[in-house]
C-alpha cells in the first residue's frame, strides 16, 4: 500500500513553509484546492474550486518537505493539510501523512469535518492530530453561514472521539453570527463530552476580503467588526469551563 | 584547505620580558597569560559558564533610572535639531584633546566622554580634511580658520592620498557606482582593538611589551620593518595618551584593574580612546563579556558586590555605548542611515573544547534591553551555537520578540575558521580578536556588473564607456551561455579595478589615519584581509535565471544601449529553496571570490568578501538600470543576501533555505540575512513563539546560513512610526548586519523596509 502512494496526485493551491498556527511547532503548510462549503467568512475563497490548483505528484510534495524535517522535528512541528478542505483530496492526503509518517514528521488535518465520511481508517491511522473547525452549533446558523449542514460534522468528531483520536476544536468567532453564548454553551459541552483537549478561538478578521473582491464574489461581511477582546475573553472561559485548554 | 585561518599561525606575543606576576589581589588560574598578553588563555581558565535562566536579573536602579532620563532627554534634543546636537570646530580629536566630561557625575558609575560634553560631535579631520569640513558644514558649523589652513597646506590626509593617487579605471568605475561606498574620504573602521588588555595587564606593561617587540628589530633594517618599527612607536605613544586620559579622569590605568568596576572601566578608557582618535565607520567593542563577568563573578562571590551593584555598572556601560557619536556628511548617512557606529558586542559562543561562553553577565549586557529600553547600539551579536544552553536560546529568542534588537551569528561555523575568540567588526566580518584586522572594502554592485556586460561595458545611464570596450550583445532574445561568458569578463575587469582602489586606500589609511591606540591592542604581527564584498546578488540571479528559463529581450534606447527588458515566460527566484536558481547564485559568489583570490593585496592581506549592504541597497538600486529579472530602473535591491522582496513566495523555511545555501567558504567576510516576522506568525503562546524562534535558529544555523537579523513586528507599527515618530523614540528595527532607530531612517529607506518581506501568512 506504501508503494502504492508514491503515484498519487493532487492538487495543490501553494505550500507555506514556516506556518506556526496550524498545529504545533513550526509547520509546513499544504494548502489543496477543492472545498464544498461556502463559508461567508472564507479567507481562502481562491482554494474553492480544485482544478484551480497545481496538479503535484505526492512523491515531489514530500521531496520538498523533507528539505525542511530538521526544522519541523527541532520545534516539535511537522506538516499541516489545509485548503480548500483536505478531505476532498482523501487520497492524496493519506498518501501525503503516510509519507510524512516514514519521514518521522507529525501529521495535522485541518478540517471542517463535512467531508469526514471520506477519511478512510487508513487515513486517520496517519492523522497524528485533527484540527476540527465546527462553524456553528446551531444547525441553521451553519447552513447560513457554510451552506451545508451541521450534522456530518458531528458525526465525524463523535468517530473522532471514539477512536481517541487527539483533536483541537476551532472556532470562528463572528459578531452577529457566530457569537450566541447559548450555542457555544451547548458547543462546549459537546466537545468536552468529547474529551476535546484544546479549543482555539479565532477572532473573525477581514484579511480574506481582498481575495473575494478579486475573485468577483460578494463579500457580505463588509460591515461585520472583529469581536471585542471581553468578547473573545469571554467565549474562551466557556469553553475552558468545560475542560478545554484555550490559547 | 583553503581557510583564512590556516594562514593564521597563532602569534601571540612572545616578546614580553619573563618575569611579570600579575600584582593584583586576584588569584586567578592559569600561566600562560601571566607570562604573555593572552586574553583568551584568562577567560578559558576562569570563566564561569551560567546554564540557568533570566530570573536572577536585577531591576534598573533609581541612579541608572535618573541618569538614562537625563540621556534620553539630550536624544530627543539631538533629534530635534536635526540629528546632530553639537559639533566641535575647533578642537582636533585625539586621546587627550579633551577635558573630562561628564553627564552628570554623581550618577554615572562608568565615565568618560569623546568631547568634554555628551553628544557633541569631534572634529576629526585626517580621514579628510573636505569631508570633515562638510560635515561641520551640513549641520550650520563652520571650522577653525587656522585648522582648515593646517589641513589644507600644511597636514595631508587620507583623503588627498588617496586621490592624488587613484587610477582612471578606479575614478570611473566609483563615478558610475559600479563600485560605491568605498573608504576614501571617511575613517575605514573595522578594527577592534583587544580593550579588555588594557584591564588586565595595565597600561605599563603593555607598553613594556611593546618597547621589547620593537627592540627585537633591530637587526634588519629594511623597509618592513622600518614601518613596523615606526608603527611600534606611535602605539607605544598612544598607550602613554590613553594614560593620561584615563588619569584625567581620576584613573590609575597603568595598572591592572583589581575589581569589576574597574574592569568595566578600564575596558571602557580603552575603548573610548579608540573613539577619540578614530572616526571609524564601524567601532566595535569586541568580546568583552565573558571577560568581564570573572571579575563580576569574584566580586559577587568576595561580598564586594550585589547583583543591582552589577547590573548597574553594566547598565551605565551601555548607556556610555548608546553615546557613541560621529560627525558624518549627508552622503555617508545616505548609504549607512541612521547614524550607525557598529560598536558591535559579540555574546555567548562555545569554546573550543565546547564550553558554553554564555555567563551572567552576557544576561546582563541583554537585559539592558529590558532596564534602558531597546536601542540599536551596542550592535548585540550573538554567537549561536546549536550546543548554548537551553535557557539563554530561550531568553534571546524573548529579547528578540520583545525588542527585535539583536542579529545573531553561526558559532559552530565560524568557530572553525576563526577559533574560540574571534568578535565580530562592523555587521558581519569576524575576525580573532587582538590577532587580526581587516582593510573594509565596501563593495561592488553585480548587478550592474550584469548590464555592463550585456552593453558592453558602457554604463546604462550615462551611455560611458566604464569598463574595457567590448561588442554589446546584439541579438534579439539573450543567450544564458553567452551572457554568462560575457559577465565572466567584466567580473576579471571588476575585480582587478576594485582591488586596486583597496590597494590604493588602505596605503593610504595606514600611511595618514592609522589607528595608533586600536593597534597598539593587536598582537605585533597580526593576520590582515581585504574584506570586497558584493551588492545586488539577488538581482543578478534572478536576471540570470530569466534569461535562462524564460525568454528575455533587451529594449535598447537610441544610443544602442539596453535600458529595459521585455521576459515572456515564468522562472524560478532566488528565495524559495529553488536549486535551479540558488545554484546560480552560489555560482557568483564563488566566480567572483576566484577572481578577487588571484589579485594581488596590501600588506599581503588575505583577499575575503562580503554579501552585505548595509542600507546601501537602496543608494545601488538608484543608480542601476532596469535588470532582466523585472527591477525597473532605480528601484532598490534586496539587502545583504536576502532575496528580493516579494519574490520568496513559500514561506519563512524556504526563504531561510536559499540563504544558507551560499557558501561561507567563498564569503568569509560574512553573509547578512534579515529576516522579519509578524510576532503572531511565530506562533499563539508565548512559550511556543520562543521555541518556534529558538528552533528556526537552530534550523537555520544546521543549514550553515551565517547570519540573522530578527525582527519581529507587524507593518501596521512601521506605518504608524512613519506618521508618528514622537510616539517611537526607541522603535528599533534590524536592517542589513546593524540595527537603527526606526524614525532616523530616511523617508525613502523606512518605505524600503515597509516594503520587505514580513513573513505573515496564517
Amino acid at each position: 500500500m506504501h508503494g502504492m502512494g508514491v503515484n498519487v496526485e493532487g492538487y495543490v493551491h501553494s505550500v507555506e513553509t514556516g506556518g506556526a498556527v496550524d498545529g504545533p511547532g513550526l509547520r509546513f503548510v499544504v494548502f489543496l484546492t477543492g472545498c464544498a462549503l461556502r463559508c461567508l467568512y472564507c479567507h481562502n475563497p481562491d482554494t474553492w474550486h480544485m482544478p484551480d490548483g497545481k496538479k503535484t505528484g505526492v512523491a515531489s510534495l514530500l521531496n520538498e518537505i523533507a528539505l525542511y524535517r530538521d526544522f519541523l522535528v527541532r520545534t516539535g512541528g511537522g506538516v499541516t493539510a489545509t485548503g480548500g478542505e483536505p478531505l476532498a483530496q482523501p487520497e492524496f492526503v493519506t498518501a501525503l501523512f503516510q509519507g510524512c509518517k516514514a519521514l518521522g514528521l507529525h501529521t495535522a488535518l485541518d478540517t471542517s469535518g463535512f467531508l469526514g465520511a471520506n477519511a478512510t481508517d487508513a487515513l486517520l491511522a496517519a492523522t497524528d492530530l485533527v484540527l476540527l473547525d465546527i462553524k456553528s452549533f446551531d444547525p441553521e446558523t451553519y447552513k447560513r453561514l457554510t451552506g451545508g449542514n451541521l450534522a456530518p460534522t458531528l458525526r465525524f468528531a463523535e468517530r473522532l472521539s471514539a477512536m481517541g483520536k487527539p483533536t483541537w476544536l476551532r472556532y470562528v468567532l463572528v459578531p452577529g453570527l457566530t457569537d450566541d453564548l447559548t450555542s457555544i454553551e451547548a458547543l462546549a459541552a459537546y466537545a468536552g463530552g468529547l474529551g476535546m483537549a484544546k479549543v482555539e478561538v479565532l477572532p473573525f478578521h477581514k484579511m480574506g476580503e481582498s481575495k473575494w473582491e478579486a475573485l468577483k464574489l460578494p463579500y457580505t461581511l463588509k460591515d461585520t467588526q472583529p469581536p471585542s477582546a471581553e468578547l473573545v475573553a469571554r467565549v474562551k472561559r466557556i469553553f475552558a469551563g468545560h475542560g478545554l485548554k484555550t490559547v | 584547505m583553503d581557510r583564512v585561518a590556516v594562514a593564521v599561525a597563532d602569534k601571540d606575543v612572545r616578546y614580553l620580558a619573563a618575569n611579570p606576576e600579575i600584582p593584583s589581589g586576584f588569584n586567578f588560574s592559569g600561566t600562560a597569560w601571566k607570562r604573555e598578553v593572552n586574553v583568551r588563555d584568562f577567560i578559558q581558565h576562569n570563566v564561569t559558564p551560567y546554564f540557568e535562566d533570566e530570573s536572577f536579573l536585577a531591576p534598573p536602579t533609581e541612579r541608572t533610572n535618573a541618569l538614562w532620563a537625563f540621556v534620553l532627554k539630550l536624544m530627543d534634543e539631538e533629534r530635534a535639531k536635526g540629528g546632530t546636537l553639537d559639533m566641535d570646530t575647533d578642537i582636533v580629536s585625539t586621546i587627550v584633546s579633551h577635558q573630562p566630561g561628564y553627564i552628570s557625575q554623581e550618577l554615572e558609575q562608568i565615565v568618560g566622554l569623546q568631547t568634554d560634553k555628551p553628544f557633541k560631535r569631534a572634529f576629526m579631520p585626517f580621514g579628510g580634511i573636505r569631508v570633515a569640513e562638510n560635515a561641520l558644514e551640513a549641520y550650520g558649523y563652520k571650522a577653525a580658520p587656522q585648522l582648515h589652513d593646517f589641513f589644507t597646506h600644511y597636514r595631508k590626509t587620507h583623503n588627498d592620498g588617496v586621490f592624488d593617487v587613484y587610477t582612471d579605471p578606479v575614478r570611473k568605475a566609483r563615478k558610475a557606482g559600479i563600485i560605491t561606498g568605498l573608504p576614501d574620504g571617511y575613517g575605514r573602521g573595522r578594527i577592534i582593538g583587544d580593550y579588555r588588555r588594557v584591564a588586565l595587564y595595565g597600561v605599563d606593561r603593555l607598553i613594556a611589551d611593546r618597547k621589547d617587540q620593537f627592540k627585537q628589530l633591530d637587526s634588519v633594517i629594511n623597509e618592513e620593518t622600518i614601518r613596523l618599527r615606526e608603527e611600534l612607536a606611535e602605539q607605544a605613544k598612544a598607550l602613554k595618551e590613553l594614560k593620561a586620559m584615563a588619569k584625567s579622569y581620576g584613573f590609575d590605568i597603568a595598572r591592572p584593574a583589581l575589581n569589576a568596576r574597574e574592569a568595566v572601566q578600564w575596558t571602557y578608557l580603552a575603548y573610548l580612546g579608540a573613539v577619540k582618535e578614530q572616526n571609524g565607520a564601524a567601532m566595535s567593542l569586541g568580546r568583552v563579556s565573558a571577560f568581564l563577568d570573572i571579575y563580576f563573578e569574584h566580586d559577587l562571590k568576595t561580598g564586594v558586590l550585589t547583583e543591582s551593584e552589577a547590573q548597574e555598572i553594566i547598565d551605565h556601560l551601555v548607556m556610555k555605548l548608546r553615546m557613541v557619536r560621529f560627525a558624518r556628511t549627508p552622503e555617508y548617512n545616505e548609504l549607512f542611515t541612521g547614524d550607525p557606529t557598529w560598536v558591535t558586542e559579540v555574546l555567548g559562543g562555545m569554546t573550543l573544547d565546547g564550553r558554553p561562553l554564555v555567563t551572567k553577565t552576557t544576561f546582563r549586557f541583554l537585559h539592558t534591553l529590558t532596564n534602558l529600553g531597546p536601542a540599536p547600539e551596542p550592535n548585540l551579536t550573538v554567537l549561536w551555537s546549536e550546543k548554548l544552553p537551553t535557557a539563554f536560546k530561550r531568553y534571546c529568542a524573548q529579547m528578540s520578540i520583545e525588542t527585535s534588537s539583536i542579529q545573531y551569528e553561526n558559532d559552530d561555523l565560524m568557530r572553525a575558521y576563526w577559533g574560540d575568540d574571534y568578535g565580530i567588526a562592523c555587521c558581519v566580518s569576524a575576525m580573532r580578536i587582538g590577532k587580526q584586522m581587516q582593510f573594509f572594502g565596501a563593495r561592488a554592485n553585480l548587478a550592474k556588473t550584469l548590464l555592463y556586460a550585456i552593453n558592453g561595458g558602457r554604463d546604462e545611464i550615462t551611455g560611458e564607456q566604464i569598463a574595457p570596450r567590448f561588442a554589446p550583445i546584439a541579438g534579439d532574445v539573450l543567450d544564458y551561455d553567452d551572457v554568462v561568458q560575457r559577465l565572466d569578463t567584466m567580473m576579471d575587469w571588476l575585480a582587478g579595478t576594485y582591488m586596486d582602489a583597496l590597494n590604493i586606500i588602505h596605503y593610504m589609511h595606514d600611511k595618514y589615519c592609522y589607528e595608533r591606540l586600536e593597534m597598539a591592542l593587536h598582537d605585533r604581527d597580526i593576520l590582515r584581509t581585504m574584506a570586497c564584498g558584493i551588492a545586488g546578488l539577488s538581482i543578478a540571479a534572478d536576471s540570470l535565471s530569466a534569461i535562462k528559463f524564460a525568454k528575455v529581450r533587451p529594449i535598447r534606447d537610441e544610443r544602442g544601449l539596453a535600458v529595459g527588458f521585455e521576459t515572456e515566460g515564468e522562472f524560478p527566484c532566488y528565495g524559495n529553496n529553488d536549486d535551479r536558481v540558488d545554484s546560480i547564485a552560489v555560482e557568483l559568489v564563488e566566480r567572483f571570490m576566484r577572481k578577487l583570490r588571484t589579485k594581488h593585496t596590501y600588506r599581503g592581506a588575505v583577499p575575503t568578501q562580503s554579501v552585505l549592504t548595509i542600507t546601501s541597497n537602496v543608494v545601488y538600486g538608484k543608480k542601476t538600470g532596469g535588470t532582466p529579472d523585472g527591477r525597473k530602473a532605480g528601484e532598490p535591491f534586496a539587502p545583504g543576501a536576502n532575496p528580493m522582496h516579494g519574490r520568496d513566495k513559500k514561506g519563512a523555511l524556504a526563504s531561510l533555505s536559499s540563504v544558507a545555501k551560499l557558501p561561507y567558504e567563498s564569503a568569509q567576510d560574512g553573509i547578512s540575512n534579515t529576516f522579519s516576522i509578524v510576532p503572531g506568525a511565530l506562533g499563539k503562546t508565548r512559550h511556543g513563539r520562543k521555541a518556534n524562534l529558538v528552533g528556526l535558529l537552530d534550523g537555520y544555523f544546521e543549514q550553515t546560513g551565517h547570519h540573522l537579523n530578527v525582527n519581529v513586528f507587524d507593518r501596521k507599527t512601521l506605518l504608524d512610526a512613519m506618521d508618528h515618530p514622537e510616539k517611537y523614540p526607541q522603535l528599533t528595527i534590524r536592517v542589513s548586519g546593524y540595527a537603527v532607530n526606526f524614525i532616523k531612517l530616511t523617508r525613502e529607506q523606512q518605505l524600503d523596509v515597509v516594503n520587505r518581506t514580513f513573513h505573515d501568512k496564517v
